[in-house]
């Protein structure tokens, strides 16, 4: 079995119920797994249904171990490996806040419109901008800031769903 | 259930007539006080008090894996909850299948730091299956139904169900049991039938084939072991049984190799590592069963069936994957293997056999028994031949007895073995002599103790004098805790270092003081003697054997080394990775 450390996104349906975050999250404490990313929320209110999405990342068989092991947690319902099932649209959305003035002010403007981000907060030395996008995209704009003022970066995690008409 | 309205304790009486329960396992106070009064007005359930929580749950584990039924627990909030972790963990190690209801403070209080407050839901959740807190009263009967359902279904397992102090009090609608379905929970008891096809292409061809089977066969119910008993006269090959698995082949059985693993037999672990086909049964390839994993059976193609498929691939690559009940799979491998008519493989067998007999030649298990100093193995074969004709069941605590009784003792059938395998928590085997001892009134109930790990839960016996329950504990005194002692002698250069029991109780006076009988044998002669004695009461009796305290356990594999690395005894010195005379960190890092 190959050594080499795959990342890998999961979606997990689990019964939006009190701990079941936790379960998930002692999980990979207790394991040593790795979480890289994780979101969740109610995707379902009649049936309350949450939706987990985790990106993690190990050795093929430790992946195919962190989804045994979510599958037997007892309010969970389904563990999709989306990376393994097919392509898949990964999405994040970040907010940055960047604080200058004069040219780099301007300067984060430009990049913001380059990056299709939109100031959601502004005052005469600071702006907040709203984003989404891939991890790798909002990795590069974040980067981009650095010398521009940033101030303080906030992010969801990686949302994701399989492409196609199927669901999930 | 007649008509009146009745709150939440009474509830929780109802649902668990309804699961079929007869006897929980408990210590009262404040939290649970409601139940207690629930349980007072009535007489359907028994209800056994323990000395200390810890307990209470080893003798419902005993109770559960001695009858195969779910064992109940009781125990008030705080330090009621948190003594019964240790149980829950060598539950959830050993599938065992248990319901634990603990007390909890008033809804309203719950985070206000109250009196005997724990978060006992936060607590448990790594060491149970699954667990509950009910926060309201119209859930309580349905919660309750759901817990029985998943500590007994798929791979057994201990729950809780936390209950605040007021839904004891208010009201509560009753559902019945049938009426309640799981949302999500659907363990896989069917095996795929291709996978079935693939595994007997393999078994068929097979020329060095073993058969490995674990605890996994005793939770599938007896008929399990009775199927493997027809697999393994059908097919001709060898078998061994991992610690847990015990009695599912009979140990008398002319193909049963003994138990595998660090303290295994050379047949067993030699097989293992030199078979073409591996068949595991409910058995989860356990660190103390592979040694060395790139080491492990190095040229076989391995067949697992197993119920939980977590534990396929876990830590060693599979073949071909059986998920589903080791029962069902064991009856499709039988009916696949009858329908295609599979002639004999004696003949294409027998090289493999001989070399098996070779191994069982060098008769690994002996021990030189002198004229006066009683050994260990001695008294357990005495134990074993002087029991003979009784329906015997044997728990342990654990260490070097636990090991000396899986290696000694015969076992004819399954349910009949109770140990700590997985956590290996030493105060395991009176409490659980206990319960079994509640499940089967009439049976020989034996516990094979240690000195040390006899002192780890002696408060139940208390408990035993009380409910008149006719436990024998047998202690093999070595002044020792001897496991450890053993390891310091082989791998830390004979430091003992806190390993002696020093300022021992006098056993036999201890059993008097509970108001039990006490017994000791300190030289051969004594032994078969003191045994009949101990048969002949019908009460709770200590018998203290005075054993050699320089005797090892033997055969071992060094942990970190390959199965076919074993040390035979006394003369062997450790090689390998596990090794270190002079306690280098290797050896000493890998426990």
């Amino acid at each position: 079995m190959s050594e080499t450390i795959e990342t890998h996104t999961l979606s997990v349906l689990v019964d939006n119920e009190p701990g079941v975050l936790a379960r998930v999250i002692g999980l990979f404490s207790g394991r040593g797994y790795n979480i890289e990313s994780l979101t969740v929320a109610e995707v379902e209110r009649r049936d309350s249904l949450s939706r987990i999405t985790l990106v993690t990342s190990g050795t093929p068989m430790v992946i195919q171990q962190i989804k045994a092991q979510l599958s037997r947690l007892v309010p969970v319902h389904s563990v999709r490996d989306l990376t393994e099932e097919g392509p898949f649209v990964g999405r994040e959305l970040a907010l940055v806040k960047v604080a200058s003035a004069g040219g780099q002010r301007l300067e984060s403007l430009r990049v913001a419109e380059i990056f299709r981000a939109r100031p959601v907060d502004t005052t005469v030395g600071s702006f907040v901008f709203e984003l989404t996008g891939s991890v790798e995209k909002i990795d590069a704009f974040v980067a981009l800031m650095v010398p521009l003022g940033l101030v303080a970066v906030s992010r969801t995690g990686c949302a994701a769903m399989s492409r196609g008409p199927d669901p999930l | 259930m007649d008509g009146t309205v009745r709150n939440g304790a009474e509830i929780i009486i109802d649902a668990l007539i309804d699961q079929d329960v007869e006897v929980i396992f408990g210590y009262p106070g404040g939290a649970v006080l409601p139940i207690y009064d629930a349980l007072f007005k009535q007489n359907r359930i028994r209800h056994i008090l323990v000395r200390h929580e810890q307990a209470a749950v080893h003798a419902a584990e005993g109770y559960a894996r001695s009858t195969g039924k779910v064992g109940v627990v009781l125990v008030t909030s705080g330090p009621g909850a948190t003594n019964t972790v240790t149980g829950l963990t060598d539950a959830l190690m050993d599938s065992i299948p248990i319901v634990c209801l603990t007390g909890q403070v008033a809804t309203h209080l719950i985070g206000n730091d109250a009196f005997q407050e724990a978060d006992t839901i936060g607590i448990t959740r790594p060491c149970t299956k699954h667990n509950w807190l009910v926060r309201d009263a119209t859930t309580l009967a349905r919660t309750l139904h759901e817990a029985f359902y998943v500590a007994r279904t798929g791979r057994p397992g201990p729950v809780v169900v936390d209950l605040p102090k007021d839904i004891l009090v208010r009201p509560a609608p009753y559902v019945a049991a049938d009426a309640v379905v799981h949302k999500s929970y659907r363990p896989r008891m069917a095996p795929d039938p291709a996978a079935i096809e693939a595994a007997v292409d393999l078994l068929a061809k097979a020329e060095r084939p073993v058969i490995y089977g674990g605890g996994g066969l005793i939770n599938a119910g007896p008929r399990a072991s009775a199927l493997l008993n027809e697999l393994v006269e059908l097919t001709g090959f060898p078998c061994t049984l991992t610690l847990m698995g015990l009695g599912a082949l009979p140990a008398s059985h002319p193909r049963f190799l003994g138990m595998l693993g660090m303290h295994g037999t050379v047949e067993a672990n030699h097989a293992m590592h030199d078979c073409d086909v591996m068949l595991a049964l409910g058995a989860r390839f356990d660190d103390r069963v592979t040694g060395r994993l790139d080491a492990f059976s190095p040229g076989s193609r391995k067949i697992h069936v197993d119920i939980d498929p977590s534990q396929i691939n876990k830590n060693v690559l599979i073949d071909i994957s059986i998920v589903g009940d080791a029962a069902l799979a064991l009856e499709a491998i039988i009916a696949e293997w009858k329908r295609r008519g599979i002639a004999s493989r004696r003949t294409a067998l027998q090289p493999w056999l001989l070399k098996i007999e070779e191994w069982r030649g060098l008769r690994c298990l002996t021990y030189a028994q002198g004229p006066k100093i009683i050994k260990p193995q001695h008294a357990i074969r005495r134990l074993a031949e002087l029991t003979r004709k009784r329906d015997v069941y044997i728990t342990t605590e654990v260490g070097q007895h636990q090991m000396w009784a899986a290696q000694h003792f015969p076992f004819e059938g399954p349910n009949r073995w109770m140990t700590s395998g997985g956590l290996g928590t030493m105060g395991y085997g009176l409490p659980a002599a206990m319960g079994v001892q509640i499940a089967h009134p009439d049976a020989l109930v034996i516990d094979i103790a240690g000195e040390a790990s006899i002192m780890m839960n002696i408060q139940e016996m208390a408990t035993l004098i009380q409910y008149r329950l006719p436990v024998k504990v047998f202690i093999l005194n070595n002044q020792y805790m001897g496991m450890v002692r053993q390891w310091q002698e082989l791998m830390f250069g004979g430091r003992y270092s806190q390993s002696y029991s020093e300022a021992l109780p006098d056993f036999v006076k201890l059993a008097e003081a509970f108001g039990g009988v006490g017994l000791r044998a300190q030289t051969v002669d004594e032994l078969d003697g003191v045994i009949g004695e101990m048969l002949a009461v019908d009460r709770p009796v200590i018998v203290d054997v005075a054993v050699d305290p320089t005797e090892n356990c033997y055969p071992m594999i060094p942990s970190g080394a390959a199965h076919n690395e074993m040390l035979l005894g006394p003369g062997d010195i450790p090689t390998g990775n596990g090794s270190s005379d002079d306690g280098s960190e290797r050896g000493m890092v890998l426990v």
